[in-house]
Protein backbone atom coordinates (compact mmCIF):
# COMPACT_ATOMS: atom_id res chain seq x y z
CA UNK A 1 0.00 0.00 0.00
CA UNK A 2 2.70 2.40 1.09
CA UNK A 3 4.91 1.39 -1.84
CA UNK A 4 1.99 1.97 -4.18
CA UNK A 5 1.63 5.54 -2.89
CA UNK A 6 5.31 6.25 -3.34
CA UNK A 7 5.18 4.98 -6.93
CA UNK A 8 2.07 7.05 -7.58
CA UNK A 9 3.72 10.13 -6.05
CA UNK A 10 6.86 9.68 -8.16
CA UNK A 11 4.71 9.22 -11.26
CA UNK A 12 2.86 12.48 -10.59
CA UNK A 13 6.15 14.32 -10.07
CA UNK A 14 7.53 12.82 -13.27
CA UNK A 15 4.46 13.85 -15.26
CA UNK A 16 4.57 17.37 -13.82
CA UNK A 17 8.27 17.70 -14.62
CA UNK A 18 7.74 16.29 -18.10
CA UNK A 19 4.85 18.68 -18.67
CA UNK A 20 6.88 21.62 -17.40
CA UNK A 21 9.78 20.60 -19.65
CA UNK A 22 7.60 20.36 -22.77
CA UNK A 23 5.95 23.67 -21.93
CA UNK A 24 9.39 25.24 -21.49
CA UNK A 25 10.72 23.52 -24.59
CA UNK A 26 7.97 24.60 -26.98
CA UNK A 27 8.18 27.88 -28.78
CA UNK A 28 5.50 29.50 -30.91
CA UNK A 29 5.94 30.12 -34.61
CA UNK A 30 6.80 33.73 -35.46
CA UNK A 31 4.64 34.96 -38.35
CA UNK A 32 6.24 34.93 -41.79
CA UNK A 33 6.80 38.35 -43.32
CA UNK A 34 7.03 39.61 -46.88
CA UNK A 35 10.76 39.73 -47.68
CA UNK A 36 11.74 43.34 -46.87
CA UNK A 37 12.98 45.58 -49.67
CA UNK A 38 16.74 46.05 -49.80
CA UNK A 39 16.23 49.79 -49.63
CA UNK A 40 14.50 49.48 -46.24
CA UNK A 41 17.84 48.90 -44.52
CA UNK A 42 20.28 51.56 -43.35
CA UNK A 43 23.41 51.32 -45.57
CA UNK A 44 25.65 51.88 -42.53
CA UNK A 45 24.05 48.91 -40.78
CA UNK A 46 24.50 46.78 -43.91
CA UNK A 47 28.17 47.70 -44.07
CA UNK A 48 28.81 46.95 -40.39
CA UNK A 49 26.75 43.76 -40.78
CA UNK A 50 29.12 42.59 -43.51
CA UNK A 51 32.09 43.13 -41.22
CA UNK A 52 30.36 41.29 -38.39
CA UNK A 53 29.48 38.38 -40.67
CA UNK A 54 33.18 38.20 -41.56
CA UNK A 55 34.18 38.26 -37.87
CA UNK A 56 31.66 35.46 -37.23
CA UNK A 57 33.06 33.61 -40.26
CA UNK A 58 29.47 32.63 -41.08
CA UNK A 59 30.32 32.00 -44.71
CA UNK A 60 32.57 29.03 -43.99
CA UNK A 61 29.88 26.78 -42.54
CA UNK A 62 26.99 28.25 -44.50
CA UNK A 63 28.56 27.73 -47.95
CA UNK A 64 29.13 24.50 -49.86
CA UNK A 65 32.47 24.10 -51.62
CA UNK A 66 30.77 24.41 -55.01
CA UNK A 67 27.86 26.56 -53.81
CA UNK A 68 26.87 30.20 -53.71
CA UNK A 69 27.91 32.24 -50.64
CA UNK A 70 25.70 31.74 -47.55
CA UNK A 71 23.36 29.34 -49.38
CA UNK A 72 24.16 26.53 -46.95
CA UNK A 73 24.54 22.82 -47.56
CA UNK A 74 27.94 22.26 -46.05
CA UNK A 75 28.05 19.12 -43.91
CA UNK A 76 29.39 19.47 -40.40
CA UNK A 77 30.73 16.22 -39.07
CA UNK A 78 29.96 15.90 -35.37
CA UNK A 79 30.64 12.96 -33.06
CA UNK A 80 26.90 12.17 -33.33
CA UNK A 81 26.35 12.44 -37.08
CA UNK A 82 26.19 14.92 -39.92
CA UNK A 83 24.41 18.23 -39.74
CA UNK A 84 23.92 20.40 -42.81
CA UNK A 85 24.28 24.16 -42.46
CA UNK A 86 21.19 26.06 -43.55
CA UNK A 87 20.61 28.56 -46.33
CA UNK A 88 20.86 32.03 -44.77
CA UNK A 89 20.32 34.02 -47.96
CA UNK A 90 16.99 35.91 -48.05
CA UNK A 91 15.30 33.40 -50.38
CA UNK A 92 11.66 33.35 -49.22
CA UNK A 93 11.16 29.60 -49.63
CA UNK A 94 14.49 27.95 -48.82
CA UNK A 95 16.34 30.72 -46.95
CA UNK A 96 15.46 33.29 -44.28
CA UNK A 97 13.59 35.71 -46.57
CA UNK A 98 10.40 35.44 -44.51
CA UNK A 99 12.13 35.84 -41.17
CA UNK A 100 11.46 39.05 -39.24
CA UNK A 101 14.16 40.68 -37.16
CA UNK A 102 12.46 39.12 -34.14
CA UNK A 103 12.67 35.63 -35.62
CA UNK A 104 16.32 36.18 -36.53
CA UNK A 105 17.16 37.42 -33.02
CA UNK A 106 15.43 34.41 -31.47
CA UNK A 107 17.47 32.02 -33.61
CA UNK A 108 20.72 33.76 -32.69
CA UNK A 109 19.98 34.15 -28.99
CA UNK A 110 17.90 31.07 -28.20
CA UNK A 111 18.61 28.62 -30.99
CA UNK A 112 14.99 28.43 -32.13
CA UNK A 113 14.01 28.90 -35.77
CA UNK A 114 11.10 30.97 -37.10
CA UNK A 115 8.68 28.06 -36.95
CA UNK A 116 9.59 27.36 -33.32
CA UNK A 117 11.88 24.36 -33.92
CA UNK A 118 15.03 23.94 -31.87
CA UNK A 119 18.27 24.38 -33.80
CA UNK A 120 21.19 22.05 -33.20
CA UNK A 121 24.05 23.67 -31.31
CA UNK A 122 26.42 23.00 -34.20
CA UNK A 123 25.10 26.50 -34.88
CA UNK A 124 26.93 28.30 -32.06
CA UNK A 125 24.04 30.21 -30.48
CA UNK A 126 25.59 29.42 -27.12
CA UNK A 127 28.00 32.20 -28.21
CA UNK A 128 25.70 34.36 -30.35
CA UNK A 129 23.35 34.75 -27.39
CA UNK A 130 25.81 37.35 -26.10
CA UNK A 131 25.38 39.63 -29.14
CA UNK A 132 24.11 43.17 -28.68
CA UNK A 133 20.85 44.29 -30.22
CA UNK A 134 22.61 46.72 -32.54
CA UNK A 135 24.91 44.05 -33.89
CA UNK A 136 22.00 41.66 -34.45
CA UNK A 137 20.28 44.40 -36.42
CA UNK A 138 23.37 44.98 -38.53
CA UNK A 139 23.87 41.27 -39.23
CA UNK A 140 20.21 40.91 -40.17
CA UNK A 141 20.45 43.96 -42.44
CA UNK A 142 23.47 42.50 -44.20
CA UNK A 143 21.99 39.02 -44.68
CA UNK A 144 18.62 40.33 -45.89
CA UNK A 145 20.32 42.44 -48.57
CA UNK A 146 22.29 39.53 -50.13
CA UNK A 147 21.20 37.90 -53.37
CA UNK A 148 18.55 35.31 -52.53
CA UNK A 149 19.60 31.81 -53.57
CA UNK A 150 17.13 28.98 -53.87
CA UNK A 151 18.83 25.97 -52.29
CA UNK A 152 17.31 23.13 -50.28
CA UNK A 153 19.39 21.36 -47.66
CA UNK A 154 19.88 17.62 -47.41
CA UNK A 155 18.29 16.11 -44.29
CA UNK A 156 20.57 15.86 -41.25
CA UNK A 157 22.02 12.42 -40.60
CA UNK A 158 21.51 11.92 -36.88
CA UNK A 159 20.57 8.75 -35.00
CA UNK A 160 17.47 8.37 -32.82
CA UNK A 161 16.75 10.09 -30.44
CA UNK A 162 18.99 13.01 -31.50
CA UNK A 163 17.00 13.32 -34.73
CA UNK A 164 14.14 14.59 -32.53
CA UNK A 165 14.74 18.30 -32.02
CA UNK A 166 13.18 18.24 -28.58
CA UNK A 167 16.38 16.57 -27.35
CA UNK A 168 18.08 19.90 -28.09
CA UNK A 169 15.80 21.51 -25.50
CA UNK A 170 17.17 19.13 -22.88
CA UNK A 171 20.69 20.06 -23.97
CA UNK A 172 19.83 23.75 -23.62
CA UNK A 173 18.41 23.15 -20.14
CA UNK A 174 21.74 21.65 -19.11
CA UNK A 175 24.19 23.88 -20.94
CA UNK A 176 22.79 27.05 -22.54
CA UNK A 177 23.28 30.27 -20.61
CA UNK A 178 21.55 33.12 -22.42
CA UNK A 179 22.18 36.84 -22.02
CA UNK A 180 24.13 39.60 -23.73
CA UNK A 181 27.78 40.29 -22.95
CA UNK A 182 28.37 42.36 -19.80
CA UNK A 183 31.50 44.40 -19.89
CA UNK A 184 34.12 43.89 -17.23
CA UNK A 185 34.96 47.20 -15.51
CA UNK A 186 38.40 45.91 -14.51
CA UNK A 187 39.47 46.03 -18.16
CA UNK A 188 39.63 48.84 -20.72
CA UNK A 189 37.32 49.43 -23.66
CA UNK A 190 39.53 47.63 -26.20
CA UNK A 191 39.81 44.50 -24.06
CA UNK A 192 36.07 44.47 -23.50
CA UNK A 193 35.35 44.91 -27.21
CA UNK A 194 37.70 41.99 -27.89
CA UNK A 195 36.15 39.83 -25.17
CA UNK A 196 32.71 40.61 -26.55
CA UNK A 197 33.63 39.72 -30.14
CA UNK A 198 35.68 36.64 -29.24
CA UNK A 199 33.03 35.18 -26.96
CA UNK A 200 29.98 36.06 -29.00
CA UNK A 201 30.25 36.39 -32.75
CA UNK A 202 33.75 35.03 -33.38
CA UNK A 203 32.86 32.01 -31.20
CA UNK A 204 36.55 31.20 -30.64
CA UNK A 205 35.65 28.82 -27.82
CA UNK A 206 33.57 26.66 -30.16
CA UNK A 207 36.85 25.13 -31.35
CA UNK A 208 39.42 26.19 -28.74
CA UNK A 209 37.49 24.98 -25.67
CA UNK A 210 37.26 21.25 -24.97
CA UNK A 211 33.76 19.73 -25.06
CA UNK A 212 32.14 17.23 -22.74
CA UNK A 213 30.52 13.96 -23.85
CA UNK A 214 27.35 15.85 -24.80
CA UNK A 215 29.38 18.24 -26.96
CA UNK A 216 28.92 21.21 -24.66
CA UNK A 217 31.92 23.39 -23.91
CA UNK A 218 33.64 22.66 -20.60
CA UNK A 219 33.05 25.95 -18.79
CA UNK A 220 35.72 25.15 -16.25
CA UNK A 221 38.38 24.83 -18.97
CA UNK A 222 37.56 27.73 -21.28
CA UNK A 223 40.10 28.01 -24.13
CA UNK A 224 41.90 24.90 -22.87
CA UNK A 225 42.24 23.46 -26.41
CA UNK A 226 39.68 21.59 -28.49
CA UNK A 227 38.96 20.20 -31.93
CA UNK A 228 37.68 21.47 -35.26
CA UNK A 229 36.95 19.23 -38.23
CA UNK A 230 39.63 16.79 -37.18
CA UNK A 231 42.23 19.46 -36.42
CA UNK A 232 43.54 20.29 -32.97
CA UNK A 233 42.57 23.82 -31.91
CA UNK A 234 45.39 24.71 -29.54
CA UNK A 235 44.84 25.95 -26.02
CA UNK A 236 44.76 29.74 -25.81
CA UNK A 237 45.03 29.90 -22.02
CA UNK A 238 48.00 29.09 -19.81
CA UNK A 239 48.15 25.64 -21.45
CA UNK A 240 49.08 27.17 -24.84
CA UNK A 241 51.68 24.98 -26.55
CA UNK A 242 53.33 27.93 -28.34
CA UNK A 243 57.05 27.86 -27.45
CA UNK A 244 57.11 31.67 -27.65
CA UNK A 245 54.14 33.06 -25.68
CA UNK A 246 51.67 34.99 -27.78
CA UNK A 247 51.44 38.75 -27.29
CA UNK A 248 48.72 41.05 -28.50
CA UNK A 249 51.02 42.27 -31.28
CA UNK A 250 52.02 38.82 -32.49
CA UNK A 251 48.39 37.66 -32.34
CA UNK A 252 47.31 40.69 -34.32
CA UNK A 253 49.90 40.00 -37.02
CA UNK A 254 48.88 36.34 -37.19
CA UNK A 255 45.13 36.98 -37.27
CA UNK A 256 45.37 39.87 -39.71
CA UNK A 257 48.11 38.73 -42.11
CA UNK A 258 48.14 34.93 -41.80
CA UNK A 259 51.81 34.64 -40.88
CA UNK A 260 53.83 35.53 -37.83
CA UNK A 261 57.56 34.87 -37.72
CA UNK A 262 57.69 33.24 -34.29
CA UNK A 263 54.53 31.16 -34.71
CA UNK A 264 54.02 30.44 -38.41
CA UNK A 265 50.85 30.17 -40.49
CA UNK A 266 47.35 29.11 -39.61
CA UNK A 267 46.37 25.64 -40.82
CA UNK A 268 43.10 23.77 -41.22
CA UNK A 269 39.87 25.65 -40.47
CA UNK A 270 41.85 28.55 -38.95
CA UNK A 271 42.94 29.57 -42.46
CA UNK A 272 39.35 30.51 -43.29
CA UNK A 273 39.02 32.45 -40.04
CA UNK A 274 42.14 34.45 -40.83
CA UNK A 275 41.02 35.05 -44.43
CA UNK A 276 37.80 36.56 -43.00
CA UNK A 277 39.65 38.69 -40.48
CA UNK A 278 41.69 40.26 -43.28
CA UNK A 279 38.49 41.99 -44.43
CA UNK A 280 37.31 43.64 -41.21
CA UNK A 281 38.40 46.89 -39.51
CA UNK A 282 41.83 46.70 -37.97
CA UNK A 283 40.45 47.86 -34.61
CA UNK A 284 38.23 44.77 -34.32
CA UNK A 285 41.17 42.43 -34.93
CA UNK A 286 43.37 44.38 -32.49
CA UNK A 287 40.65 44.10 -29.84
CA UNK A 288 40.33 40.34 -30.33
CA UNK A 289 44.12 39.97 -30.16
CA UNK A 290 44.26 42.02 -26.96
CA UNK A 291 41.64 39.85 -25.30
CA UNK A 292 43.03 36.50 -26.50
CA UNK A 293 46.57 37.44 -25.43
CA UNK A 294 45.22 38.11 -21.93
CA UNK A 295 43.91 34.54 -21.65
CA UNK A 296 47.42 33.30 -20.91
CA UNK A 297 48.72 35.47 -18.09
CA UNK A 298 52.41 36.42 -18.21
CA UNK A 299 54.55 33.57 -16.96
CA UNK A 300 58.18 34.47 -16.20
CA UNK A 301 59.30 30.83 -16.56
CA UNK A 302 57.82 30.45 -20.03
CA UNK A 303 59.19 33.84 -20.99
CA UNK A 304 62.71 32.86 -19.94
CA UNK A 305 62.50 29.57 -21.83
CA UNK A 306 61.24 31.38 -24.93
CA UNK A 307 64.07 33.90 -24.78
CA UNK A 308 66.63 31.13 -24.38
CA UNK A 309 65.12 29.30 -27.36
CA UNK A 310 65.18 32.42 -29.54
CA UNK A 311 68.80 33.10 -28.59
CA UNK A 312 69.67 29.54 -29.55
CA UNK A 313 67.83 29.78 -32.87
CA UNK A 314 69.56 33.09 -33.58
CA UNK A 315 72.92 31.30 -33.68
CA UNK A 316 72.60 28.81 -36.51
CA UNK A 317 76.34 28.24 -36.71
CA UNK A 318 76.37 26.63 -33.26
CA UNK A 319 72.99 24.90 -33.33
CA UNK A 320 73.18 21.73 -35.38
CA UNK A 321 75.80 23.29 -37.67
CA UNK A 322 75.37 20.24 -39.84
CA UNK A 323 72.34 17.98 -39.88
CA UNK A 324 73.19 14.89 -37.87
CA UNK A 325 74.09 11.93 -40.07
CA UNK A 326 70.79 10.20 -40.80
CA UNK A 327 70.61 7.49 -38.13
CA UNK A 328 67.10 6.46 -39.11
CA UNK A 329 64.54 6.78 -41.88
CA UNK A 330 62.87 9.75 -40.17
CA UNK A 331 66.05 11.80 -40.22
CA UNK A 332 66.73 10.94 -43.87
CA UNK A 333 63.18 11.88 -44.86
CA UNK A 334 63.51 15.16 -42.98
CA UNK A 335 66.81 15.91 -44.70
CA UNK A 336 65.45 15.13 -48.18
CA UNK A 337 61.93 16.50 -47.93
CA UNK A 338 61.68 19.12 -45.18
CA UNK A 339 65.12 20.62 -44.57
CA UNK A 340 65.15 22.68 -47.74
CA UNK A 341 62.58 24.98 -46.09
CA UNK A 342 62.66 24.02 -42.41
CA UNK A 343 66.36 23.54 -41.79
CA UNK A 344 67.62 25.83 -39.05
CA UNK A 345 70.93 26.13 -40.91
CA UNK A 346 69.87 26.78 -44.48
CA UNK A 347 68.11 29.81 -45.79
CA UNK A 348 65.80 29.36 -48.73
CA UNK A 349 64.56 32.81 -49.56
CA UNK A 350 60.90 33.39 -50.05
CA UNK A 351 59.80 29.88 -49.15
CA UNK A 352 61.58 29.87 -45.83
CA UNK A 353 59.49 27.73 -43.52
CA UNK A 354 59.15 28.29 -39.82
CA UNK A 355 61.78 26.74 -37.59
CA UNK A 356 59.92 23.71 -36.26
CA UNK A 357 61.20 24.40 -32.74
CA UNK A 358 58.72 27.31 -32.76
CA UNK A 359 55.76 25.37 -34.14
CA UNK A 360 52.73 24.75 -31.92
CA UNK A 361 51.84 21.75 -34.09
CA UNK A 362 55.20 20.12 -33.30
CA UNK A 363 55.30 21.19 -29.64
CA UNK A 364 51.62 20.59 -28.81
CA UNK A 365 50.01 17.62 -27.10
CA UNK A 366 48.06 16.44 -30.15
CA UNK A 367 49.77 15.22 -33.34
CA UNK A 368 46.84 15.68 -35.72
CA UNK A 369 47.82 19.06 -37.15
CA UNK A 370 51.35 17.96 -37.93
CA UNK A 371 50.00 14.79 -39.60
CA UNK A 372 47.40 16.67 -41.63
CA UNK A 373 49.87 19.30 -42.80
CA UNK A 374 52.33 16.63 -43.98
CA UNK A 375 49.63 14.63 -45.80
CA UNK A 376 47.70 17.53 -47.31
CA UNK A 377 50.12 20.47 -47.27
CA UNK A 378 48.98 24.03 -46.71
CA UNK A 379 47.28 25.33 -49.82
CA UNK A 380 46.41 28.79 -50.94
CA UNK A 381 42.96 29.62 -52.22
CA UNK A 382 42.33 28.49 -55.82
CA UNK A 383 42.98 31.94 -57.20
CA UNK A 384 46.42 32.28 -55.64
CA UNK A 385 49.57 30.66 -57.01
CA UNK A 386 51.17 27.58 -55.60
CA UNK A 387 51.00 25.84 -52.24
CA UNK A 388 52.53 27.35 -49.11
CA UNK A 389 53.61 23.92 -48.06
CA UNK A 390 53.51 21.07 -50.55
CA UNK A 391 51.59 17.89 -49.71
CA UNK A 392 53.45 14.67 -49.03
CA UNK A 393 50.51 12.28 -48.73
CA UNK A 394 51.40 10.61 -52.04
CA UNK A 395 55.10 10.34 -51.31
CA UNK A 396 55.16 8.71 -47.88
CA UNK A 397 53.54 5.67 -46.31
CA UNK A 398 51.88 5.87 -42.90
CA UNK A 399 54.95 4.32 -41.30
CA UNK A 400 57.26 6.80 -43.03
CA UNK A 401 55.17 9.74 -41.78
CA UNK A 402 55.39 8.26 -38.27
CA UNK A 403 59.20 7.91 -38.58
CA UNK A 404 59.42 11.50 -39.75
CA UNK A 405 57.23 12.89 -36.97
CA UNK A 406 59.02 10.91 -34.27
CA UNK A 407 62.24 12.46 -35.49
CA UNK A 408 60.81 15.99 -35.75
CA UNK A 409 59.16 15.79 -32.35
CA UNK A 410 62.28 14.69 -30.50
CA UNK A 411 64.71 16.87 -32.41
CA UNK A 412 62.78 20.15 -32.52
CA UNK A 413 60.39 20.01 -29.58
CA UNK A 414 62.73 18.00 -27.36
CA UNK A 415 59.70 16.09 -26.16
CA UNK A 416 58.81 12.40 -26.02
CA UNK A 417 57.14 11.08 -29.18
CA UNK A 418 53.34 11.20 -29.36
CA UNK A 419 51.60 8.02 -28.23
CA UNK A 420 49.52 6.08 -30.80
CA UNK A 421 50.99 8.15 -33.63
CA UNK A 422 50.64 5.48 -36.32
CA UNK A 423 47.03 4.91 -35.33
CA UNK A 424 46.29 8.65 -35.67
CA UNK A 425 47.92 8.67 -39.11
CA UNK A 426 45.89 5.66 -40.29
CA UNK A 427 42.64 7.16 -39.09
CA UNK A 428 43.31 10.49 -40.75
CA UNK A 429 44.36 8.78 -43.98
CA UNK A 430 41.16 6.74 -43.99
CA UNK A 431 39.08 9.89 -43.60
CA UNK A 432 38.05 9.09 -40.05
CA UNK A 433 38.60 11.40 -37.12
CA UNK A 434 36.96 14.38 -38.81
CA UNK A 435 35.02 15.92 -35.98
CA UNK B 1 72.04 0.94 -51.56
CA UNK B 2 68.46 1.80 -52.50
CA UNK B 3 66.45 -0.08 -55.14
CA UNK B 4 64.01 2.01 -57.16
CA UNK B 5 61.34 0.78 -59.57
CA UNK B 6 61.07 3.36 -62.35
CA UNK B 7 58.73 2.85 -65.31
CA UNK B 8 58.60 -0.86 -64.51
CA UNK B 9 62.38 -1.37 -64.35
CA UNK B 10 64.47 -1.83 -61.24
CA UNK B 11 67.51 0.33 -60.61
CA UNK B 12 70.00 0.21 -57.78
CA UNK B 13 71.63 3.42 -56.67
CA UNK B 14 74.49 4.25 -54.34
CA UNK B 15 73.19 7.74 -53.71
CA UNK B 16 72.73 8.85 -50.09
CA UNK B 17 69.34 7.79 -48.72
CA UNK B 18 68.21 11.41 -48.28
CA UNK B 19 68.89 12.28 -51.95
CA UNK B 20 65.77 13.60 -53.68
CA UNK B 21 64.45 11.29 -56.39
CA UNK B 22 64.78 14.02 -59.05
CA UNK B 23 68.60 13.96 -58.88
CA UNK B 24 68.72 10.20 -59.29
CA UNK B 25 66.28 10.31 -62.22
CA UNK B 26 68.23 12.98 -64.07
CA UNK B 27 71.83 12.37 -63.05
CA UNK B 28 71.94 8.57 -62.82
CA UNK B 29 69.09 7.23 -64.93
CA UNK B 30 69.17 9.85 -67.69
CA UNK B 31 65.44 10.43 -67.37
CA UNK B 32 65.30 14.16 -68.05
CA UNK B 33 61.53 14.61 -68.32
CA UNK B 34 61.07 15.81 -64.75
CA UNK B 35 62.64 19.25 -64.30
CA UNK B 36 64.21 21.15 -61.44
CA UNK B 37 62.14 24.29 -61.00
CA UNK B 38 62.18 25.74 -57.50
CA UNK B 39 63.38 22.80 -55.44
CA UNK B 40 60.83 23.76 -52.79
CA UNK B 41 57.62 22.03 -53.88
CA UNK B 42 56.14 25.33 -55.03
CA UNK B 43 56.04 24.94 -58.82
CA UNK B 44 55.44 21.30 -59.74
CA UNK B 45 57.97 21.10 -62.62
CA UNK B 46 59.48 17.98 -60.98
CA UNK B 47 56.16 16.11 -60.64
CA UNK B 48 56.20 12.34 -61.19
CA UNK B 49 53.79 9.59 -60.12
CA UNK B 50 54.38 7.23 -57.21
CA UNK B 51 51.87 4.40 -56.89
CA UNK B 52 49.54 6.46 -59.07
CA UNK B 53 49.76 9.69 -57.09
CA UNK B 54 51.46 12.95 -58.04
CA UNK B 55 54.53 13.77 -55.95
CA UNK B 56 57.27 16.39 -56.02
CA UNK B 57 60.39 14.43 -56.97
CA UNK B 58 62.62 17.33 -55.84
CA UNK B 59 61.38 16.82 -52.27
CA UNK B 60 61.02 13.06 -52.06
CA UNK B 61 64.11 11.31 -50.66
CA UNK B 62 64.78 7.94 -52.26
CA UNK B 63 64.70 6.20 -48.87
CA UNK B 64 60.92 6.71 -48.94
CA UNK B 65 60.49 5.05 -52.34
CA UNK B 66 61.68 1.49 -52.01
CA UNK B 67 59.01 -0.96 -53.10
CA UNK B 68 56.89 1.74 -54.76
CA UNK B 69 56.10 2.13 -58.48
CA UNK B 70 57.59 5.32 -59.88
CA UNK B 71 56.30 6.56 -63.25
CA UNK B 72 57.91 9.44 -65.11
CA UNK B 73 56.93 11.13 -68.36
CA UNK B 74 59.19 8.65 -70.19
CA UNK B 75 57.00 5.82 -68.88
CA UNK B 76 53.80 7.12 -70.46
CA UNK B 77 54.16 6.74 -74.22
CA UNK B 78 56.58 6.81 -77.12
CA UNK B 79 57.03 9.07 -80.13
CA UNK B 80 55.23 6.51 -82.28
CA UNK B 81 52.59 5.71 -79.73
CA UNK B 82 51.98 8.71 -77.47
CA UNK B 83 49.85 8.46 -74.35
CA UNK B 84 46.43 10.18 -74.67
CA UNK B 85 47.73 13.02 -72.49
CA UNK B 86 50.80 13.50 -74.70
CA UNK B 87 48.57 13.33 -77.81
CA UNK B 88 46.24 15.97 -76.31
CA UNK B 89 49.10 18.33 -75.36
CA UNK B 90 50.40 18.10 -78.96
CA UNK B 91 46.95 18.60 -80.47
CA UNK B 92 46.30 21.65 -78.32
CA UNK B 93 49.87 22.93 -78.80
CA UNK B 94 49.82 23.32 -75.04
CA UNK B 95 53.41 24.39 -74.54
CA UNK B 96 55.41 27.52 -74.97
CA UNK B 97 58.86 27.05 -73.46
CA UNK B 98 57.82 23.58 -72.32
CA UNK B 99 59.68 23.52 -69.03
CA UNK B 100 56.60 22.86 -66.90
CA UNK B 101 54.90 20.42 -69.28
CA UNK B 102 56.33 17.13 -68.02
CA UNK B 103 55.14 18.04 -64.53
CA UNK B 104 51.76 19.15 -65.83
CA UNK B 105 51.24 15.91 -67.73
CA UNK B 106 52.27 13.77 -64.77
CA UNK B 107 50.01 15.64 -62.36
CA UNK B 108 47.12 15.30 -64.81
CA UNK B 109 47.93 11.62 -65.26
CA UNK B 110 47.57 10.96 -61.52
CA UNK B 111 44.04 12.37 -61.72
CA UNK B 112 42.88 10.82 -65.00
CA UNK B 113 44.15 7.32 -64.16
CA UNK B 114 41.68 7.26 -61.29
CA UNK B 115 39.00 9.54 -62.70
CA UNK B 116 38.92 9.47 -66.50
CA UNK B 117 36.38 12.09 -67.51
CA UNK B 118 37.00 14.31 -64.45
CA UNK B 119 34.99 17.54 -64.50
CA UNK B 120 36.39 20.98 -65.22
CA UNK B 121 36.18 21.97 -61.53
CA UNK B 122 37.98 18.82 -60.41
CA UNK B 123 40.69 19.29 -63.05
CA UNK B 124 41.29 22.91 -62.05
CA UNK B 125 41.51 22.11 -58.32
CA UNK B 126 43.82 19.17 -59.01
CA UNK B 127 46.18 21.12 -61.31
CA UNK B 128 46.38 24.09 -58.92
CA UNK B 129 49.86 23.30 -57.49
CA UNK B 130 51.60 23.34 -60.90
CA UNK B 131 52.76 26.64 -62.33
CA UNK B 132 53.48 27.74 -65.92
CA UNK B 133 55.43 30.98 -66.21
CA UNK B 134 54.67 31.45 -69.90
CA UNK B 135 50.96 31.71 -69.19
CA UNK B 136 49.91 28.67 -71.20
CA UNK B 137 47.41 27.59 -68.54
CA UNK B 138 44.35 27.86 -70.77
CA UNK B 139 45.85 25.57 -73.40
CA UNK B 140 47.09 23.20 -70.70
CA UNK B 141 43.59 22.98 -69.24
CA UNK B 142 42.14 22.40 -72.71
CA UNK B 143 44.65 19.61 -73.27
CA UNK B 144 43.79 17.96 -69.96
CA UNK B 145 40.08 18.17 -70.76
CA UNK B 146 40.71 16.70 -74.21
CA UNK B 147 42.71 13.85 -72.68
CA UNK B 148 40.01 13.30 -70.07
CA UNK B 149 37.43 12.80 -72.82
CA UNK B 150 39.74 10.52 -74.80
CA UNK B 151 40.58 8.41 -71.75
CA UNK B 152 36.91 8.16 -70.79
CA UNK B 153 36.08 6.96 -74.32
CA UNK B 154 38.93 4.46 -74.17
CA UNK B 155 37.77 3.19 -70.79
CA UNK B 156 34.33 2.24 -72.17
Amino acid sequence: MRAGRIVLGLLVILILCGGAFFFWASWPEIAAIQPPAKTSFDPAAVKRGGELVAIGNCITCHTRSDGKPLAGGRALTTPFGRIYATNITPDPDTGIGRWSQEAFDRAMRRGVDRRGEHLYPAFPYDHFTQLSENDLKAIYAYLMTREPVQALMPANELPFPLNLRVTVAAWKLLFLRTGTYRSDPVHDVEWNHGAYLANSLAHCGACHTPRNFLAAEERGDAFGGGSAEGWYAPALNAASPAPVPWTKDSLYTYLRHGFEAQHGSPTGPMREVVASLAQVPESDVRAIATYVASLAPPNPDRQRRAEALLRKLGQPETVGAALPAPPNAGAAIFAGACAVCHSPTRSSGSAEGINLALSSAVNGPDPRNAIRVIIGGIHQADTEPGPLMPDFGGAFTDAQIADLLNYVRTRFAGQPTWPDLLDHIRRIRQGQDNS
Amino acid sequence: MVTLTVNGRQHQTDAETDTPLLYVLRDELGLNGAKFGCGLGQCGACTVNVDGRAIYSCLTPIVALEGKEITTLEGLGTVDKPHPLQRAFMDEQAAQCGYCIAGMIMRANALLQNQPGASEAVIRAHMQPNLCRCGTHMRILRAVRRAALAMKEAAR
